[in-house]
């Protein structure tokens, strides 16, 4: 199991492509760097998508949990 | 063989290449509603990537800018004309596809509303947050006598030509063309 602490969740529940990374991104710039957040989204494309979107921002994805009907991303901001 | 002269040439040929800048172009030219939709998204996506994201409507893109509570004034028959021919703002798009005398246009926006798709009006919002730079084409609103008055209120909006579209074009990393 991963070592750290969610600061924040961010609740996407619902939100279609490309709304959860948009405002994923958006709200990175509040937390301060180290801090993780989770998101919960229902949007299977963000399973591939938040990857992407790290490895083009420079942000790691810690663990993406997958339930029945919701997924959670742990995102830490790195800079 | 001359080497400076290859060397020369080849100087040339990687400063012809599209520029290194992490940096998206897009000119948005259709007219239709999931054309529109791409487009945004695609904006937004590369915005949120953390890329510079420059968009350009042109030709019937850009009645897709007008709001529909404004009207523009001073306009002549030709551009009154127009003005009623064009969808007056995004809201009056109609697909490019499966319009089906407004039914099939009517189902998309139903189902998008039941799974949450974003709308353009969220779309916008979401462009203007991140900082996505709107330009229209000055020849395209002349030519269909639309005037920046009857535009949304869009933060930064400008009119401006093809030279400025080519400058943002040549140092981005990606160039599209909806």
């Amino acid at each position: 199991m991963a070592d750290y602490t969610v600061t924040r969740t961010l609740d996407y529940k619902g939100l279609a492509c490309p709304m959860p990374i948009v405002k994923t991104s958006m709200e990175i710039p509040k937390i301060a760097v180290g801090d993780v957040v989770e998101i919960l989204t229902t949007d299977p494309g963000s399973i591939a998508d938040f990857p992407a979107w790290a490895k083009t921002t420079g942000h790691a994805i810690l663990e993406i949990k997958q339930e029945p009907g919701l997924i959670r991303i742990y995102v830490k901001r790195q800079k | 063989m001359d080497v400076e002269k290859a060397i020369q040439e080849l100087k040339e040929q990687v400063e012809q290449r599209p520029g290194p800048e992490n940096k998206l172009t897009m000119i948005v030219m259709s007219g239709e509603l999931d054309k529109h939709l791409a487009a945004l998204i695609i904006a937004t996506g590369a915005a949120a990537m953390g890329m510079k994201v420059v968009l350009f409507y042109t030709f019937w893109g850009t009645a897709a800018l007008r709001d529909y509570k404004k009207k523009a004034k001073n306009k002549n028959l030709i551009e009154k004309m127009f003005g009623i021919m064009l969808p007056r703002g995004n809201r009056r798009l109609i697909l490019s596809k499966m319009h089906m005398m407004g039914a099939g246009t009517a189902m998309i926006k139903a189902l998008m509303k039941k799974k949450k798709v974003a709308g353009l009006d969220e779309m916008y919002e979401m462009a203007a947050a991140m900082g996505v730079q709107i330009y229209v084409c000055e020849m395209s609103m002349d030519l269909m006598g639309m005037k920046m008055e009857e535009m949304i209120d869009y933060p930064g909006m400008k009119s401006a030509g093809v030279a400025t579209m080519l400058a943002d074009a040549k140092e981005s990393a990606m160039q599209l063309f909806i």
